[in-house]
């Protein structure tokens, strides 16, 4: 996701030198084309948020797109009261921009597992809040948050994710996309959990249960038709992210579905909130918290009372 | 225009009034840096009330946004809105809120009330000025206690590196903070050092001297190719004797007597 990401960004910035990419000190062996071939629209603000945060408002208050750039919680809870004030309450054309979301960064210990900020920046007022789920969805992403006004928040995977989605598909901010169509029950994914809701799906579909299947790649503004439609005509909605299950996708599901008065069925799959208490590799910490196929699928069966 | 002193002297009523009547702190933060703001906005900043937006306009940030009054009182008196708008301050629905803030205000660039934040924001609108090839400057007027945020010397570090001399930082030096003196609470001296250590052209000066105010700023920037950091000696709730270097003057509003006291010293208008 960060490549396609990247490359995207850059041939906009090629296209619009509105573009200004600020990054907090990151981007070792992948930034230095960009700023190579557009130093005007590239500024290494060190390893200082606050700062970069505030810079980038400054840059966008005077006419520019500032993009800020790094890994983790570094570009949003470590400058979290600059994205409020100095980005979201003057509206700033700023679009903040992480790489490693979830536990992409697994081993490398908890200040480095991204579990929170989603539900921390949909929060913030105005923000609009992104996680695509695959190298097709980032790329679209990019270029629809770019094109949006006002400030944005995009979480991406690491490198080498591979593509869920096998054709193209219809990307716009805010509209769910339909991965698989079914009857029984809507898994609702955000991010890169996609993938494995695609699996629990196929393997549900073995056992004679449709899943309807949703990438909600856009967590502010929520897709709340996508979302109520799935409770009315499926009954059964799960959702499934790779975040605390406070403030994320199955918050902001809880919140349209108990407001709807819809009898449905409803269950979040995400991560306590807690931190890991060991590291290891994404998967490993899947593993460990219920985040792979057979425990999800185990969850989804028990939603059902199979 | 109005003659600097009488702009400086009718910043200190407005203020005295504003807070008076709102019952509001912070009377001693506006009346130290009066001067710094009459001198700039009289003399030296470029811009127009009628276009507010107008792109090439120097840009003002008031960081230390808890004095408001002053700034608004100041953007009254040049013409961004009405005089008899100032009666709003702190009132219910009311768009001049206690902190200095952008929403429905013209002429405030940004709004501020959390310390750290504006020379960031100047530092950011300062180098969009450069790489666009504008000729505007940003100025931006910080506080003392302000300095002991780390997010204040980010922007410190980074603006030198990046050369950017159409930026000017002053710093409203009245050392007394919220909980007390400068020296006691987290002294910053040797501050024009820290900031020359960090690359900035710097000047100490008497911010209440309105010559030696105007030397310095049509001086920057006073090194070529760096910012410019205007350490400003102040006295904090300058003009109103019982207020001088008091600390209770941050919170307490004046009023009944202390107020026709404040007005009286303040004095009437000279024109």
């Amino acid at each position: 996701m960060r490549t396609a990401f990247l490359e995207t960004l850059f041939e906009l910035a090629k296209a619009d030198e509105r573009i200004v990419f600020l990054t907090g000190d990151l981007g070792f062996s992948v930034v230095e084309p960009f700023a190579r071939q557009l130093p005007k629209q590239f500024v290494n603000a060190g390893v200082a948020e606050q700062n970069m945060t505030a810079i980038a408002a400054g840059m966008a208050l005077s006419g520019k797109i500032a993009l800020t750039y790094s890994i983790a919680n570094f570009p949003t809870l470590r400058c979290l009261e600059h994205i409020r004030n100095d980005v979201c309450y003057h509206e700033a054309n700023v679009k903040i921009v992480a790489v490693g979301g979830g536990f992409a960064y697994g081993a490398l210990g908890a200040s480095h597992h991204a579990t929170e900020e989603l539900g921390v920046m949909r929060m913030m007022p105005g923000m609009t809040v992104v996680a695509p789920a695959d190298p097709i969805e980032a790329r679209l992403a990019t270029r629809a948050i770019v094109a949006h006004p006002g400030p944005c928040y995009i979480r991406l995977g690491k490198a080498g994710e591979p593509n869920v989605h096998e054709g193209p598909i219809d990307f716009e901010l805010g509209r769910a996309i339909q991965v698989r169509d079914g009857r029984d029950v809507t898994l609702l994914s955000t991010g890169g959990m996609l993938k494995t809701a695609v699996g629990v799906a196929r393997r549900l579909a073995e056992r004679g249960v449709e899943a309807r299947v949703l990438s909600l790649h856009t967590l502010k503004p929520l897709d709340t038709e996508a979302v109520l439609a799935a409770a009315r005509e499926t009954g059964a909605v799960v959702t499934l992210e790779q975040h605390s299950i406070i403030g994320g996708l199955g918050s902001a599901v809880a919140e349209v579905l108990a407001e709807s008065g819809l009898p449905v069925k409803f269950k979040r799959i995400g991560l306590p909130s807690a931190f890991s208490p060991r590291v290891g590799s994404q998967q490993y910490l899947e593993e460990q918290n219920g985040l792979t196929e057979e425990p999800v699928l185990r969850a989804v069966e028990g939603l059902l009372g199979r | 225009m109005l003659p600097t002193p009488e702009l400086a002297r009718r910043i200190r009523r407005h203020s005295v009034l504003m807070t008076s009547r709102a019952n509001a702190s912070h009377i001693g933060s506006s009346l130290s840096m009066a001067d710094l703001l009459a001198v700039l906005y009289g003399e030296f900043l470029r811009f127009d009330p009628q276009h507010p937006d107008w792109p090439d306009r120097d840009r003002f940030i008031l960081s230390k946004g808890h004095g408001c009054a002053a700034l608004y009182a100041v953007l009254a008196e040049t013409g961004y809105f009405p005089v008899e708008r100032l009666e709003t301050f702190y009132q219910d629905g009311s768009p001049l809120a206690g902190h200095a803030t952008h929403k429905d205000v013209a002429g405030v660039e940004v709004s501020t009330g959390s310390l750290g934040h504006g020379l960031s924001l100047g530092t950011g609108m300062a180098l969009a000025g450069k790489r666009d090839g504008k000729a505007h400057r940003v100025w931006v007027l910080l506080s003392d206690g302000e300095c002991d945020e780390g997010s204040t010397w980010e922007p410190a570090l980074f603006a030198p590196h990046h050369r950017l001399d159409n930026l000017v930082a002053i710093v409203d030096y009245n050392k007394i903070q919220s909980f007390g003196t400068v020296k006691e609470v987290l002294d910053l001296e040797p501050l024009a050092d820290k900031w020359r250590a960090f690359g900035w052209g710097v000047r100490e000066i008497d911010g209440h001297d309105l010559g030696a105010i105007r030397e310095a700023f049509a001086a920057v920037p006073f090194v070529a190719d760096r910012p410019s950091c205007i350490v400003a000696h102040t006295i904090k709730g300058k003009g109103v004797s019982y207020m001088e270097n008091q600390l209770l003057w941050h919170y307490r509003a004046p009023r009944g007597q202390d107020l026709e006291i404040a007005l009286r010293e303040i004095g009437e208008e000279s024109q």
